[in-house]
Formats: C-alpha cells, sequence, structure tokens
C-alpha cells in the first residue's frame, strides 16, 4: 500500500510558538513549474501587531543578557542549523534555487551566524569611547540596542538574506519582526524551527509570510517600533517607508548587499541599529591640574 | 437576620444552583466570536475607559504613588481631547484621604479596600473599623472581602452575616463584595457566594483581589452575571457586576461588554453598574482609541506611566 503524504504546515513564528494567521487567509506558493509546493500563512497587519508586542515584551530581557551569553546562543543557531543542513538545501531546491547555490548558500549562513556569535561581546568595546572635553568631565560614549527593528527581508536568496541582516541585529541586543520574502517563505519558517531550538528566548526573532505591500505601512508606521531595515530598491516603497516612519522618528536602514559575497559583513552592520549614549560624570579638577579619573 | 432578608430561605444550601461547567465554556467562546465594526468599537473602548477603576493596592504604595494615579484618573490622555475619565480610584484604607483630596473638583470617585483586604482573616471588630476608617477619610464605595474559609467549610451563614454587618457600616456608599473566585474552587460555589452576597446586601458583586491567580476569568463572571440576572427577576433589585484582575487588554475588555450586553442588557452599560477593576487596562484602551482614530499602532512610550 503506498503511503500517505506528510506535508508540512508552514505557519508563522510570534513570539516563540507557531500561530496560523489570525486571518486565516494563505497563498500558494508554486515551484518553477508552476506545481503548487505549499499552502503559505498570508500574515495580517493583525499579526504584525502581535509580532510586535511578543517583541517589545521580549526586548528587556534580550538586551540585559551578557553579551557572552548572547554570543552562545548565535553560535548555538548555526550548531542547529548545521545539522539541518540537507533539508535547508532540499527545501532551497524546492524553491526553485539549483543545487551548487542552494549548498553555498546554506554554508554562507551558517558561517554568518558563527561569524556575529564572535561579535557579540566585542563590538561595544569597539563602538564606544572616551571623549575629550574641555571641562571637568570624565565624558563617554557607549552603545545600546535600539529596541523592536522590523525588517524587510530581500528577495534574492531565501535563507540567506535573512540571515544576514538579522544576526546582526539581534547579536546587538534588539529584537525584531521580520517579513519573509513572499516567494522564499519556506527557508524562512524552517530557520524559525532552528530558533525555536537554539535557546533563542521566544519573541526575540518573530518571522511573518505575506505580501510585502500590506504589510509594508503598517512595518514603518508603528509607533512602538524603532527603526526599519529594507532591503529592496522600490523607489517608491522607500517613500513610502520615509513618510510614514517620520511619526516617531524611527531610523529607517536601507541595506542593498550582495550577500553572496563572503566579505558582506561586518561591524557595520551591528551599528546601524545601535543608539549612543553620552554621558558626563563630573570628576575632580582642582587649580588646573590635569583631570584624573 | 437570615430568614428575614431571604423571605423564608433559612438554608442557603437550598439556593445551590448547579452550573453546566461546559455549558458557560461554550457560551463565553461566543462572546469572543462577535464581530465588532469600528464604530461600535470606538464607542465601546471610551465605555470601557470610563468603567475603570484604576487601582493601586500594594504594600508599596506611597503617597507620591496615589497623587500620580489620581492625576491620571483625571486626564487620561490629554493630547486627546473628548475622552471620559475613569470611574474611580482604588486604594487601601489609608490612602483615601489623600485621594479624594486629588479628586476634589472632578466625577471621579474614591473606592477603598476594606475588611482586611486581601484575606480577610481578621476579626469582624477588626473589618467593622476598618471600613469606618475608610468611611470616615470619605471613601465613597467600599470594596470588601468574604471571609472564604468559612464559605468553604460550609459557614454559609457565617459569611452572609458579615456581608449584612458591613452594609450596614456602608450607609449611603455602595459595597462591592468580592468572593476571590480564584480560591472557591467550583463554579457552584461562585454561584452560590454570588447569592449570598446579593442576599446580604451587596450593591456590586465582584470576581477577585487581584492577588490570587486566576483573577477575572470570562467564565466566572458570566456565572456571576447570570447570578445578578437571576436576582433581579426574583426581587426587582440591580446590582452590579466588577471583574477585577488580568483584564489588561482592550480586545478582552470589549469581550466582556459584549458578554455583558447579552447576558444583562442596556441597563448595565454604565459605570454605575458595571466596572473593571484593573491597572494596565486604561493605557491600552488609550492607545487602540488612538489607533482607531489615527490609523497608526501606538507605543507605551507615548503614554503616562501606569
Amino acid at each position: 500500500m503506498e503511503r500517505l503524504s506528510v506535508l508540512k504546515t508552514y505557519k508563522l513564528y510570534i513570539g516563540g510558538a507557531f500561530p496560523r494567521t489570525e486571518s486565516g487567509r494563505y497563498y500558494e506558493l508554486k515551484n518553477g513549474k508552476g506545481e503548487n509546493i505549499a499552502n503559505v500563512c498570508l500574515a495580517s497587519r493583525k499579526d504584525f501587531r502581535n509580532a510586535v508586542v511578543a517583541a517589545r515584551k521580549a526586548s528587556g530581557g534580550w538586551s540585559e543578557r551578557s553579551h557572552f551569553n548572547r554570543s552562545q546562543i548565535l553560535y548555538r543557531i548555526a550548531e542547529m542549523m548545521e545539522t539541518r543542513r540537507a533539508q535547508f538545501i532540499e527545501e532551497l531546491i524546492s524553491q526553485g534555487i539549483s543545487k551548487s547555490k542552494a549548498e553555498v548558500e546554506v554554508d554562507l549562513s551558517v558561517d554568518r551566524l558563527v561569524y556575529y556569535a564572535g561579535w557579540c561581546d566585542k563590538y561595544t568595546q569597539v563602538l564606544s569611547s572616551v571623549n575629550p572635553v574641555s571641562s571637568p568631565h570624565f565624558n563617554f560614549s557607549t552603545v545600546e540596542p535600539m529596541g523592536v527593528i522590523s525588517v524587510i527581508s530581500d528577495v534574492k536568496n531565501g535563507l540567506l538574506d535573512l540571515v544576514s541582516v538579522v544576526a546582526p541585529i539581534i547579536a546587538g541586543g534588539n529584537t525584531v519582526v521580520v517579513l519573509a520574502a513572499e516567494q522564499y517563505p519556506l527557508s524562512a519558517i524552517t530557520f524559525a524551527e532552528v530558533l525555536n531550538s537554539s535557546d533563542v528566548p521566544g519573541g526575540v526573532v518573530n518571522i511573518l509570510t505575506g505580501k510585502r505591500s500590506e504589510l509594508l505601512k503598517h512595518m514603518a508606521s508603528h509607533m512602538d517600533v524603532n527603526a526599519i531595515a529594507y532591503s529592496g530598491t522600490s523607489g517608491e516603497e522607500r517613500k513610502l517607508i520615509e513618510i510614514e516612519s517620520v511619526e516617531n522618528l524611527k531610523r529607517s536602514c536601507y541595506i542593498d548587499e550582495n550577500w553572496n559575497d563572503k566579505g558582506a559583513q561586518g561591524l557595520k552592520f551591528i551599528e546601524m541599529f545601535q543608539e549612543v549614549k553620552t554621558t558626563w560624570h563630573p570628576i575632580e579638577n582642582i587649580g588646573g591640574a590635569t583631570s584624573s579619573y | 437576620m437570615v430568614n428575614k432578608t431571604l423571605s423564608g430561605v433559612s438554608d442557603f444550601t437550598s439556593l445551590r444552583i448547579p452550573i453546566d461547567k461546559v455549558g458557560v465554556e461554550e457560551r463565553v467562546e461566543r462572546f469572543q466570536k462577535r464581530s465588532i465594526k469600528n464604530g461600535s468599537k470606538l464607542e465601546g473602548l471610551k465605555l470601557i475607559l470610563n468603567m475603570i477603576d484604576l487601582t493601586t493596592l500594594e504594600g508599596k504604595d506611597t503617597p507620591s504613588k496615589v497623587k500620580q494615579m489620581c492625576y491620571k484618573a483625571q486626564h487620561l490622555h490629554d493630547v486627546h481631547a473628548g475622552l471620559p475619565t475613569v470611574a474611580a480610584v482604588c486604594v487601601y484604607p489609608n490612602f483615601v484621604k489623600l485621594a479624594k483630596e486629588s479628586l476634589k473638583g472632578s466625577n471621579v470617585k474614591v473606592a477603598s479596600v476594606a475588611t482586611a483586604f486581601p484575606s480577610g482573616q481578621a476579626p469582624l471588630s477588626i473589618k467593622l473599623e476598618d471600613t469606618k476608617l475608610a468611611l470616615d477619610s470619605g471613601a465613597d464605595e467600599i470594596d470588601m472581602v468574604i471571609s472564604r474559609g468559612k464559605f468553604l467549610s460550609g459557614d454559609y451563614n457565617f459569611v452572609y452575616d458579615e456581608i449584612a454587618a458591613i452594609k450596614e457600616v456602608c450607609g449611603e456608599a455602595r459595597l462591592k463584595v468580592i468572593l476571590e473566585t480564584g480560591e472557591l474552587v467550583t463554579l457552584d460555589n461562585v454561584r452560590l457566594a454570588s447569592d449570598i452576597a446579593m442576599y446580604a446586601g451587596a450593591d456590586f458583586i465582584k470576581t477577585s483581589t487581584g492577588k490570587i491567580s486566576p483573577a477575572a476569568t470570562m467564565q466566572v463572571t458570566y456565572v456571576m452575571l447570570t447570578a445578578i440576572r437571576d436576582f433581579m427577576y426574583k426581587t426587582g433589585v440591580q446590582v452590579g457586576m466588577k471583574p477585577a484582575g488580568g483584564i489588561s487588554n482592550s480586545k478582552l475588555a470589549l469581550q466582556y461588554m459584549v458578554m455583558l450586553y447579552e447576558t444583562l442588557g442596556p441597563d448595565w452599560m454604565s459605570n454605575e453598574w458595571f466596572r473593571f477593576g484593573a491597572s494596565s487596562l486604561a493605557n491600552d484602551v488609550l492607545m487602540q482609541i488612538v489607533k482607531q482614530e489615527t490609523g497608526r499602532y501606538q507605543s507605551a512610550d507615548y503614554f503616562s506611566i501606569d
């Protein structure tokens, strides 16, 4: 007797759980031959709202984790991804990517996670400074995570784009709500499964699948989102982001990188989502003596 | 005393009405599935704001905290015109005087918990003193707790007499009776405690102190609402309802409003007969109101601190 096929249901990833979209909608994902390979959740603005609530809730705890612990967790994500290497490759192929490209993409994704795991407990030292000021103050600047970031994933690759943007953001202590690329939602949700089994606290990364045209406005306008990372080139969409993000002075970051390039990584992607805090600490300075602290 | 008020009912066990738990759950599920259109939602949210008893009942309460809350009660979100105030603030008896002064000239009432809140483990004389202190300081409303231990051991007369005694002291002040449903174990008990409280003279029945989990749930509130309905049919006396604790978002509060409307009808749809006991609900409702009017999801950063 032939076995009954068991198909995976691809759901959203919000607050460490895998809910279906509250709207009950879905879209059909086709492969190159026009065959239906999966029904994917079509997230609504309410799903986005719920995801922001989850991200905000997780923000305090995640930003207060020791940086070394964040490093361990990012490395753990890489470990879990490596064990699922075959599955990721197979899934990328099912979404129309060639085998050789898929292999490179998965390996690069894992490497990128390892790279940013290394940065977790180092970036503050590099980005912070002691500043010379002409008054009796010890003046120093440190970086702090911005908070909740909404991420609009690129559409060039299925997995690598997502990992390359999300890894530096969470390495820097932020939490994210990601809208996966419309044509590559499967790898994004499988990546969520990896996150879910990698000691990443629920709510730190939230992943939605759906239409950019529906969600972009809300991702840019939500008052409780501190920055928006947009990977894409549409002038119209950038304009919309600029207009909608003004109300709460949301930082808008446009990222246009060729992630397949091995060098497309670095401190700047962490710095992009950090806020600088400068402290003026009074010190003793008597009779023109040089300051000491 | 018991026999008189209950007009012939000499034994509370005869009041016991069994509750169909599965039926209650199914009914409540229905309330959660109603579609509420934008216009009604906005009106509903404003009504909810107006029904809130803004509450602080912490060991760490300070005069400044109470003052700040009283200010908030009158100025929920001043940048937005046309918002109602909350119904009342709810504090410990120690802070009633301060709250009363802070709210001078406004319609916001001062409710005070009393009777050895939250446990209720004190002799009647102390509970009466506690209540008098609150009333002498100017409380408009008293939130008392019932003796759950006595109730669970079947001493219903004791519970009844205690409520009646407090009611007598209250005079004009309205009395809310907290059943602390999280400790009553079964829905049958919730129904019986509601009936005892109403027969003893409660103006409001209230679910919880907020100190015990679970606090207010829709299931428990539904059982209490039906008790109020039956009491109204039987005696013609209208009693109010106050779910308290655990209601912290607008969506849930709107579902309570649906339940209230479909169970008791329009006569109860005002803060004279229905209240929410909550500390963080107000901000969430405000955020939803601003969202409804601007189309933009809001952040707690732009609203007052709870």
